[in-house]
């Protein structure tokens, strides 16, 4: 007698987890070089408004998700300032489409990601950096072949953190493009929708112990990636 | 080629105003710490960027602040040898090797790595990663790597300050076959008399942020004024003669033999040996009887009284000027005056083997 590994989760719960699994890695993918270069001018950088910036990054950390998400729809909706030009400037539409849920998730890992890129770039001596500039490095290739290799470790334990709490987002995703099954209905948004109905909490605890194995998973690769990476990067 | 350098750069309580022309060979910033040395070299690398100056490569010019021009250091062809190596940590010690050389322009690659490998004798380490290197293994890397740069010009800031005196004696013989074998133009940094009697062709001493001299490393090590009693030394231009089976070397110099501890060099090798101003004794009359085996005799030619109980005595021995540091009552009670004969008495153990290097000494800065 086996165990029907396929047919465990019905149908409207593979769709949940298809859509978080998309949303989180198109979100973390899009970020993360717009994360690498945030942390990189946040701590190497002076320039004016630096401070600003780096509450800009930190704000959905400590803001309610539902704030986040409502400033999104604001902003992003279709009469928001920039939903507007990008639907009649690219025909893009974030409200109430995956791909908002991809920014949502996006905006929401964004501290996570820059802060664990940022500790590794702190942690790169820039001397190193400079020896690299007087062998003949213009500054584009300091970084690709000097700095960008000994940040490898941060940046993956940034991506894997981003993609975690992107699988996890709730709040500002429900709030900016709601809880549409086969839209916007992740993993988190299918477990409370469960719940709201009768006999639906079956489903909802076979969805928590999906997003319970997918958690444990992102968090055993990223410590395993992330030590190899870094035993190259020590150079022993 | 030879390298201009006028700066000016205010720091803390502190001025950095200098200006000197480094000829072709090795030159040696020589000063001690918080003189500005490293201000300086990092001033040419371009590193840093100075409130006022000019660096002239020949007729290249790396930076006019009247100008603005200010070259990054990625556009002024150099080796830079850290005092700390600074190898990058990711990269094996091959890929550290070549790391310059590929960008170094395709025409100005003549160091071929064999070559260099084998001059630094770091053929087994090259796949190796830096972190499983010694502190020696590391700087031949760093040498290595600089010359494959295909570099204009050489800078090293105290290559040897962060390694014990074995590994010291190790290296320093790389960087005298650097000055005699490459043709690239050197700039040393080093707060150490001994590196600069071995290495330099010209000298520059720094004292709190002004040149305090400029010549050769005789000139410089003999001028108590730049250098201070305790560095101040006579170079000596000596060649072997004979090696002896009492474990003595046997060496002419143009104020006469030598008597030093075994040297490795081959009979024939020409030498520059150090001879610290405090290891030297005068005697007036020609002494009887002493277990010295180096007595000197030559004319007084300047007695600088200091400012503390010392003194400096320069004497006249053939071609050859050499300093002992005596007490100011020593001068008064043996009578020292200018132009009387006097012997000076060196134990051959007083010279260290860190004290004799290889090269002839440049007599007038080319």
């Amino acid at each position: 007698m086996g165990f029907d590994w396929a047919n465990w989760l019905g149908p409207a719960e593979w769709q949940a987890v298809r859509l978080s699994i998309r949303v989180s890695f198109w979100a973390t993918l899009v970020s993360l070089p717009l994360g690498i270069f945030v942390a990189y001018a946040l701590a190497r950088w002076d320039f004016w408004g630096k401070q600003v910036l780096n509450g800009l990054v930190h704000l959905p950390l400590i803001l309610p998700p539902v704030v986040t998400g409502y400033l999104l729809l604001v902003t992003f909706g279709r009469r928001g300032s920039v939903g507007q030009f990008l639907d009649e400037w690219f025909g893009i539409v974030l409200s109430f489409r995956w791909t908002g849920a991809a920014v949502a998730a996006a905006v929401m890992a964004f501290p996570l990601m820059v802060r664990a890129i940022r500790m590794a770039v702190e942690a790169v001596d820039p001397k190193l950096e400079a020896a690299a500039s007087t062998l003949g490095a213009s500054r584009p290739w300091v970084f690709l072949t000097v700095t960008l290799p000994l940040i490898l470790p941060g940046v993956i334990a940034g991506a894997i953190l981003a993609f975690a709490k992107a699988m996890g987002e709730f709040g500002a995703t429900i709030t900016f493009v709601s809880n549409i099954p086969g839209q916007t209905q992740t993993i988190p948004s299918a477990i409370y929708a469960f719940l709201q109905v009768p006999g639906g909490e079956e489903a909802a605890s076979r969805l928590v112990i999906v997003a319970i194995i997918i958690a444990m998973a992102a968090l055993l690769l990223s410590e395993f990636v992330a030590r190899r990476v870094a035993r190259v990067v020590a150079g022993s | 080629m030879t390298l201009q350098v006028s700066l000016r750069h205010s720091f803390k309580g502190f001025t950095l105003d200098v200006a000197f022309s480094a000829p072709p060979g090795v030159t040696v910033l020589y000063g001690p710490s918080g003189s500005g040395k490293t201000t300086l070299i990092n001033t040419v690398a371009g590193l840093l960027r100075p409130e006022q100056g000019r660096v002239v490569a020949h007729d290249w010019v790396l930076l006019d602040t009247q100008t603005r021009r200010n070259l990054p250091p990625h556009k002024r062809r150099l080796g830079y040898i850290f005092q700390e190596g600074r190898l990058f940590p990711h990269l094996t010690v091959r890929q550290n090797l070549l790391y310059g050389r590929w960008f170094a322009p395709r025409d100005a690659r003549t160091e071929s790595l064999t070559r260099v490998v084998e001059m630094l004798g770091i053929g087994p380490l090259l796949d190796r990663r830096p972190g499983a290197l010694s502190g020696g293994e590391k700087q031949r890397v760093a040498i290595g790597r600089a010359l494959l740069a295909a570099p204009k010009l050489l800078l090293a800031d105290e290559p040897l300050a962060a390694l014990d005196e074995a590994r010291k004696a190790e290296i320093l013989p790389y960087f005298e076959r650097l000055r005699d074998e490459v043709s690239v133009p050197i700039l040393y940094v080093s707060h150490s008399s001994a590196e600069v009697a071995r290495l330099a062709t010209t000298v520059v001493a720094l004292k709190a942020g002004r040149v305090a001299a400029c010549g050769t490393a005789a000139q410089v090590l003999g001028d108590v004024a730049a250098v201070g009693a305790r560095a101040a030394a006579s170079v000596l231009s000596a060649r072997v003669l004979a090696h002896h089976s009492d474990g003595l070397s046997e060496l002419t110099t143009a104020a006469g033999a030598l008597w030093l501890p075994r040297i490795s060099d081959q009979p024939g090798a020409t030498l520059r040996v150090r001879i610290a101003a405090q290891e030297v004794i005068l005697s007036r009359d020609a002494p009887q009887g002493l277990s010295a085996l180096n007595i000197l005799s030559g004319l007084i030619t300047d007695i600088r009284l200091g400012d503390g109980p010392g003194a400096l005595v320069t004497l006249a021995i053939g071609d050859e000027r050499l300093s002992a540091r005596i007490t100011r009552r020593s001068v008064q009670a043996m009578g020292l005056e200018r132009g009387q004969r006097c012997h000076a008495i060196l134990k051959s153990v007083a010279v260290a083997p860190e004290d004799v290097g290889t090269g002839r000494q440049y007599k007038v800065a080319e």
